[in-house]
């Protein structure tokens, strides 16, 4: 195969030569304040939407853990039972509506589509830039709701408890419905670009595997999103005007909110975990030095998952007095979600198979990532039966299963994604040892947090409960423990990457020797993306016959 | 000022020249093209919207089809059958805007384009006469419902769709009419060409949108 240009321009300096950044880039084209906040620059948007979404994972994860030292001893610890009612449902708010949906799309998505595609920019740049402002007002009037409102009722707002209850939650329903429109117009700006902006030469099938996956996540925000807006506006006025829609004392159907509900909320947890699965599509070529096993396997099983996802909604509603028919035909659709999952894990494995690895932070995330994948989409296979979700429903074993997709597969390809993108999009290294420490700590914390909680829903504690029998202490306090561990490795990542963004080493163009199409360009790339004309001729992901370019040392 | 500043550079054909292609698209079409996809799957979502509206429909119907049938009978039947030829009438004139902008013909298109926008006024002046009925006989959604002659239950709930699918429907007619008058303006300033009309051509799918919820709208509450 000819690939002698594209490989030149991957080459790095020659070893012994000092990198330096390159003069001119998008992060120093214009420093006035008024440059970031009117920018259309995807890049500039996604750096934007970096500072977002971390707040909100900050927010997010200081409730999470107000919520575990609650739960350290048997009686009240640190808080009331109100404001611990109040502390859960703003930590599953704002984790997942000011992180885990934006936070992959938004960010990694928002920077590296374009450039994957050989683009300059996304198909509508002014929507782009919009549609992070609406998701920061959305944000805002969701979180000014909780918090002067007090809304108790948990982020699920199950009716008739949500349209009765005495605090205020009409505006948290326009903030989520406000998000739902950020999120829109994000799928809706990716969906036309990886239409119509393609370079020449990037045809369907020589897409990155994070396009293919980008393309998944997006429709299901173009196709589902509308559902949950709806269902908001509709609650947010039963509780203001006494509607009666789901209040079934006028004759409305508390069920038809829970349908409503989970026609979004069930294909929201793939808005969160596709992304994810996309960036390790990505780094385990780069850290394994070898082509992806089965492209066009994983590219099809993103769409499959995007697809069955419509038709699962009802396994949450398996003790909501649906019919046995429905319980079945949706116990078996959920476990088709597993089919393309499982998929995808083999073609993973077997792209490590004989690989040259190298064991850096992003890899020691990957390895974090499978077994949470793993773990996690085992119980939920488990959870998708019938009879034994009905010993499970409302018990810490579906807290603990959803924690192991949504915290430890999407964190895990978050960070992978930041740790393996960080030189591309900021130009320097952050400090290796210091990343491995972090990815041994959140991978272990991560485990000692969540595991204990299978074993406490197996043994019948339910979730969303302010006080427990003294026999889950210890495993409460386990729990607890692990979380502190967690929180322990975020705050090393937060300061090894702050100090690794002005003082780092300088990367160069390629440091991985990946040989994904983004890292052709400059790090970090000028505000056009390409300093020489954008040539595709390779198919991505090809790691045959190419001279070693890597800076990080690969096992042979 | 249409006439002084903007009239000087009206090209010979006797339209102002498009806009500057945005930096990162290749040529006009794919631009046209995107924007025009970008429209389709945005209209995508307006449909998700609407379908959980109708899923709402179906389960209530389903419930209640004695409440649903006597209170079909006390909407106005001739209201919502001049409504719904008012609205088809004002998609046609959109198409013959659309159809003239692209020849260049601003000027036939803003007319056309201000006969659809006084339809769209005339169709909520109508839907206010019926809500006005409505909610002097206190046929109205959950908790104000008091009226007595549905005798069947479900009445009230008969009433939050009622209100609910028309109410979004109606906020979908002032967008539209907004749109519609955007794109009037544009026209007025003899913007549309042969190589630009992609705003006026969205601004009318659009407004089709709002039609086609209409077309299933009025059978659903009207007539079934």
């Amino acid at each position: 195969m000819s690939q002698s240009a594209s490989t030149a321009q991957v080459a790095v300096a020659p070893a012994g030569a000092q990198l330096e950044l390159p003069k001119k880039h998008y992060l120093n084209d214009g420093t006035t304040i008024r440059s970031w906040l009117l920018t259309v620059d995807h890049k500039r948007i996604a750096i934007m939407y970096l500072v977002g979404t971390t707040f909100g994972l900050l927010l997010g994860g200081i409730f999470a853990m107000v919520l575990r030292l609650e739960l350290l001893t048997p009686g009240p610890t640190i808080i009331e039972a109100l404001t611990y009612n109040r502390m859960f449902t703003l930590h599953g708010l704002v984790m997942i509506f000011m992180f885990m949906i934006p936070a992959i799309p938004g960010v990694f998505g928002n920077f590296f589509l374009p450039i994957m595609l050989g683009a300059k920019d996304v198909a509508f740049p002014k929507w782009n830039l919009t549609s992070y402002y609406v998701y920061l007002a959305g944000a805002a009037l969701m979180l000014w709701g909780l918090i002067t409102g007090g809304a108790d009722t948990g982020w699920t707002f199950y009716t008739p408890y949500s349209t009765t209850t005495t605090t205020n939650i009409a505006p948290v329903m326009l903030g989520v419905f406000v998000i739902g429109f950020s999120s829109i117009l994000t799928g809706l700006n990716f969906i036309v670009t990886i239409h119509t902006l393609r370079a020449p030469g990037v045809t369907w099938f020589k897409m990155p595997l994070f396009v293919w996956a980008i393309y998944g996540t997006s429709i299901i925000q173009v196709l589902a999103t509308p559902v949950i807006g709806l269902t908001t506006l509709l609650v947010a006025a039963e509780h203001t005007f006494g509607f009666g829609f789901f209040d079934p004392a006028r004759g409305g159907d508390p069920i038809l909110f829970q349908h409503l509900f989970w026609f979004y909320s069930h294909p929201a947890v793939y808005i969160m975990v596709l992304p994810a699965m996309g960036v390790i599509s990505e780094a385990i070529c780069a850290f394994s030095r070898k082509n992806i096993f089965g492209y066009s396997m994983i590219a099809m099983s993103s769409l499959g998952i995007a697809f069955v996802g419509f038709f699962a909604w009802g396994h949450h509603l398996f003790t909501s007095g649906q019919s046995a028919f429905d319980a079945g035909a949706f116990a078996a659709i959920s476990m088709l979600v597993g089919v393309f999952t499982a998929i995808k894990i083999f073609n993973w494995v077997g792209t490590l198979y004989k690989g040259a690895i190298s064991f850096t932070a992003p890899f020691a995330y990957i390895c974090g990532f499978l077994f949470f994948l793993v773990f996690g989409g085992m119980t939920g296979i488990a959870l998708a039966t019938v009879s034994l979700d009905v010993h499970w429903q409302d018990t810490y074993f579906v807290v603990a299963h959803f924690h192991f997709i949504m915290v430890g597969a999407v964190i895990m390809g978050f960070l992978t994604a930041l740790h393996y993108w960080f030189p591309k999009m900021f130009g320097r290294k952050y400090p290796e040892n210091w990343g491995l420490l972090a990815a041994g700590l959140i991978v272990l914390g991560f485990n000692a947090t969540f595991i204990p909680q299978f074993l406490l829903g197996n043994a019948g504690m339910p979730r969303r409960y302010y006080e427990y029998p003294e026999r889950f202490a210890a495993l409460n306090v386990a729990s607890t423990a692990g979380a502190s561990l967690l929180a322990f490795g975020f705050i090393i990542i937060a300061i090894y990457l702050a100090i690794a963004l002005f003082n780092g080493e300088v990367a160069g163009r390629n440091p991985w020797g990946s040989r994904g199409y983004e890292w052709d360009t400059p790090s970090p790339p000028p505000t056009e993306n390409f300093d020489h004309p954008v040539d595709h001729t390779r198919i991505p992901h090809d790691y045959t016959d190419t001279e070693d370019v890597a800076t990080v040392s690969h096992a042979t | 000022m249409q006439h002084s500043a903007a009239a000087q550079q009206l090209t010979p054909e006797g339209w102002l020249p498009p806009p500057p292609l945005p930096h990162h698209y290749d040529d006009r079409v794919s631009h046209a093209n995107a924007v025009r996809f970008g429209m389709w799957l945005f209209l995508g979502t307006e449909v998700l919207l609407f379908a959980g509206v109708f899923t709402g429909y179906f389960t209530f119907r389903a419930y209640f089809p004695e409440a649903f049938d006597q209170a079909a009978r006390h909407l106005s039947l001739f209201l919502g059958t001049l409504n719904t030829f008012l609205l088809l009438t004002s998609s046609l004139t959109v198409a013959l805007a659309h159809h003239n902008a692209e020849r260049g013909k601003n000027h036939n298109a803003f007319w056309l384009l201000v006969v659809s926008v006084l339809m769209g006024g005339g169709f909520l002046v109508i839907k206010g006469i019926e809500y006005h009925e409505k909610f002097v006989e206190h046929a109205l959604p959950g908790k104000f419902f008091n009226f007595a002659e549905i005798t069947a239950p479900g009445g009230p709930v008969f009433y939050v769709v009622y209100f609910f699918a028309t109410g979004l429907h109606a906020l979908h007619v002032i967008v539209g009419m907004s749109l519609l008058t955007w794109v009037a303006v544009r026209a007025w300033r003899k913007e549309f060409s042969p190589t630009y009309y992609a705003p006026l051509e969205n601004a009318g799918l659009y407004w089709h949108l709002v039609d086609l919820v209409w077309i299933f709208l009025y059978p659903l509450l009207y007539l079934v």
